[in-house]
């Protein structure tokens, strides 16, 4: 997708939300081997696994962000999600999932596997979005998936009191990480997570703290199941 | 190290989060759930200095409200650096066991900033240790996006 795009203009800019740092993101972002696709990945995102090497050796700068300031800065909930910038530093459409659905949560967990409607629907969701990223890429400001300013901010709700609460503690927490005081940060890391548990990130950077992997375990699950009805992801809405 | 006020036990000199950068604060001093520190420390951690007009960080200066001053400033010249961040409703917290603070950005600073939609800079290092700004990258269309390992 990005080498398509790379000579008109455009640049990604990926933020590793990380507390475990350099050593947590490096194999994903500079291999040392050449990748083997998970297969609870391959089955999420479809993809061979020339397009899995592809996303993982990335040629656009790829930045280690520990204490998940972008994500306080842009009020990011989850990850994937993406902000739309325009050559005036202008935000066209703030953070969204970028082309991520809540369609992994049907996935057999024994075998890794989608219900092929289910693998169908999220192709489907991804193509859409990498579409409207490429009609904005085209035709900027004319595009119909530019946000209006009025559009872009209905879609701003936060952050609240609350929110830059989570976010202090959180980063405190990764202080005190830093500091090698696992058991003081963890204090923090529950309570951002606490305070704002629809902000996967805090939750999910907290469990993967403790053990790697954790992030995916059956704690994550459990806590997915117990959304029932409500989504992990937000509808994508590209108009 | 330094002795905390009143007799209580020795504390740790108190780290100090302010505008997401750590310093020491020799001088300050936490009470009752408050931290206190000298206007020179003040300062050294936070960019906020005592001028006639009141606190001031660049071109913004907050008067102290008069009826409150001795909440803010004590007899001994140190400042109330928490009751100051509640003023302004930022953020506080604070880990007892480790002695550090960290003061955040207030939710509607952080919420007027978004809505301006002007794209909040940031300066983050890659793999290699160099550091990128996003302002870095003004002129092209940037794709701003956030992933984990985990």
């Amino acid at each position: 997708m990005y080498r398509k795009f790379a000579d008109r203009n455009f640049i990604i800019v990926a933020v590793a939300l990380d507390a475990g740092g350099a050593d947590a993101v490096r194999e994903f972002i500079r291999p040392r081997e050449p990748i083997v696709v998970p297969a609870p990945m391959q089955a999420i995102m479809g993809w061979s696994a020339e397009q899995y090497a592809g996303a993982v050796a990335p040629t656009y700068p790829c930045l280690i962000d520990e204490k998940h300031i972008v994500a306080e800065l842009y009020d990011v909930r989850n990850v994937p999600t993406a902000v739309w910038i325009d050559e005036e530093g202008r935000i066209v459409r703030p953070a969204e999932p970028a082309g991520a659905t809540d369609g992994f949560r049907s996935m057999d967990r024994k075998t890794f596997t989608l219900p092929s409607e289910v693998a169908e629907a999220g192709r489907a969701a991804r193509a859409s979005y990498t579409a409207a990223l490429g009609d904005w890429i085209e035709n900027g400001a004319q595009s119909r998936f530019a946000l209006s300013e009025d559009h872009a901010r209905d879609r701003l709700s936060g952050p609240t009191a609350t929110d830059a609460l989570a976010a202090a503690s959180f980063k405190l927490g990764q202080h005190l990480h830093e500091r090698g005081k696992p058991e003081l940060a963890k204090r923090w890391f529950d309570e951002a997570a606490r305070l704002c548990p629809d902000r996967w990130t805090y939750f999910r950077q907290a469990l993967q703290l403790e053990e790697v992997g954790k992030a995916s375990g059956p704690e994550f699950f459990a806590k997915l199941e117990a959304l029932g009805d409500r989504r992990y992801y937000d509808e994508i809405r590209l108009d | 190290m330094l002795s905390g006020i009143d007799g209580e036990e020795e504390v740790m000199a108190v780290t100090l989060i302010y505008d997401n950068r750590a310093s020491r604060a020799p001088s300050a001093v936490e009470n009752g759930g408050d931290l206190w520190l000298s206007f020179e420390d003040l300062r050294a951690s936070t960019g906020w200095e005592q001028k006639p007009e009141g606190l001031c960080l660049g071109d913004r200066c907050v008067p102290v409200p008069p009826s409150r001053t001795s909440e803010f400033i004590a007899a001994d010249g140190r400042f109330n650096l928490s009751a100051f961040a509640r003023y302004l409703e930022q953020p506080v917290v604070h880990d007892d066991t480790a002695s550090v603070w960290l003061f955040g950005e207030s939710a509607d600073v952080r919420g007027q900033a978004l809505r301006s939609l002007e794209a909040p800079d940031f300066r983050l290092p890659d793999l290699d240790g160099n550091l990128h700004a996003l302002s870095d990258y003004r002129g092209k269309k940037v794709l701003l996006l956030s992933w984990a390992s985990w």
